[in-house]
């Protein structure tokens, strides 16, 4: 196992990174830390187990552990700056970021289960071993998930403006 | 076809239903206009993710992620440079005992992007000079809230040319600027950090050709940043801490 395979994961990582936490370098300094607690627990991966499971499974635990202690800073970022861009006129661009703003008024759990899916294509089963709960608990996420940014677009007065805790 | 699961719904969407369990949802889905137009709604949101992020993974990834290394091998890569510069055990303990926590790598990039607009700059590159340092230390102490110092650099062969108040994301930043006799600047920067106070060990980023290195200390984040050597730089880090930490 080389470095270049790990190093090979790292756009994916900042992609889901990027979508999970909103702001670059918050979301950047999770990729570093993830990256930093992969290369200490190497030993633990097991050779030819899926490592960009792992990974995301790392992500996730790193995530989970400064959630709580970060939350505050992640919706400072996210009240400063757009989450994507500067608004831009065309429709699609609006529709871009609509969709972000309803993604990120879902909760926590329920955004790493629908970007593990819609972003990463994990499968149902992947996600729940990624992110260590059962394929039951993954669906019901991704359902209210779905279902809640469903609403959230279908009336865009209801997208709240600002992250809502 | 009597039901569907909702779970079949969803691996509808996302392409992971069996093969022979398509037709029967699509049969479904033809009866049930609610369900159908729901699916529709949740393929488009996966359909706008992927645009919205996908542009992420053509992006360059940023030096200091490929820079990350074990930590045993940054372990002994520091003890070695630390007994080179003949540094003191309460650094070795730092550097090494301490687990890495969170240092926003954006604290390094702040403090680049200052040393770039300002470093270079001739006629104003601080604000209030080092003729009148005693002013300049009281006044960014005031406006930062705490009992700042600025560094004696002198013995490394660099001196205080003055500083300057700089807004960063977190509030008041007090910068510091240092020349050696070749014209060579380095800058501080110290800014107020969110959240818990917490310290953190030493870390070191390149961003573009400034060279940084970045820790926090209890309530504040400081960064010493120049378009110097690392081996250098990480000598007056070095110094500038151990004289904000006697």
């Amino acid at each position: 196992m080389d470095r270049q395979s790990i190093i090979e994961h790292i756009p994916r990582l900042r992609r889901y990174a990027r979508a999970l936490v909103g702001d670059r370098y918050i979301a950047d300094d999770l990729v570093q830390d993830t990256l930093e607690r992969a290369w200490n627990k190497f030993s633990l991966w097991r050779q030819g187990s899926d490592l960009r499971a792992w990974l995301f499974t790392i992500m996730h635990n790193v995530f989970v552990n400064q959630a709580r202690r970060r939350r505050y800073e992640i919706e400072q970022a996210m009240e400063e700056l757009p989450a994507v861009g500067v608004r831009a006129t065309q429709g699609d661009q609006l529709e871009l970021e609509d969709v972000d703003r309803a993604l990120r008024a879902l909760t926590l759990e329920q955004r790493e289960v629908v970007l593990l899916i819609a972003i990463e294509q994990l499968t149902y089963d992947e996600v729940g071993r990624a992110l260590g709960i059962p394929i039951g608990t993954v669906m019901s996420r991704l359902s209210r998930g779905r279902e809640r940014m469903r609403q959230l677009l279908g009336d865009p007065a209801a997208v709240p403006l600002k992250v809502v805790k | 076809m009597n039901s569907v699961t909702e779970a079949e719904l969803h691996a509808y969407v996302d392409g992971t239903l069996l093969e022979g369990s398509r037709s029967g949802i699509e049969a479904w889905l033809a009866s049930h206009p609610e369900d159908a137009e729901r699916l529709r709604a949740y393929a488009e949101q996966n359909s706008l993710l992927r645009s919205l992020y996908n542009p992420i993974l053509d992006e360059p990834v940023p030096a200091a992620l490929l820079a990350v290394r074990p930590r045993a091998w940054k372990g002994y890569a520091a003890a070695a440079a630390i007994f080179a510069l003949g540094l003191g055990l309460g650094w070795l303990v730092r550097g090494i005992l301490i687990a890495p926590q969170m240092v926003p790598l954006s604290l390094a990039r702040q403090a680049a992007t200052a040393h770039i607009v300002y470093a270079p700059e001739v006629r104003h590159p601080v604000e209030v000079t080092v003729d009148q340092e005693e002013h300049l230390v009281r006044w960014l102490s005031k406006r930062l809230g705490t009992t700042l110092k600025a560094p004696k650099l002198g013995p490394l062969g660099y001196d205080l040319v003055g500083g300057r108040l700089l807004s960063g994301p977190q509030g008041p930043v007090a910068h510091f600027m240092y020349q050696d006799a070749r014209g060579q600047r380095l800058t501080l920067y110290v800014s107020r950090q969110k959240g818990e106070p917490r310290d953190t060990a030493f870390r070191f980023s390149q961003e573009d050709r400034v060279s940084v290195f970045y820790w926090v200390d209890g309530d504040f984040g400081y960064a010493l940043s120049g378009e110097v050597r690392r081996d250098q730089l990480l000598k007056v880090a070095d110094a500038v801490y151990k004289q904000l930490n006697p």
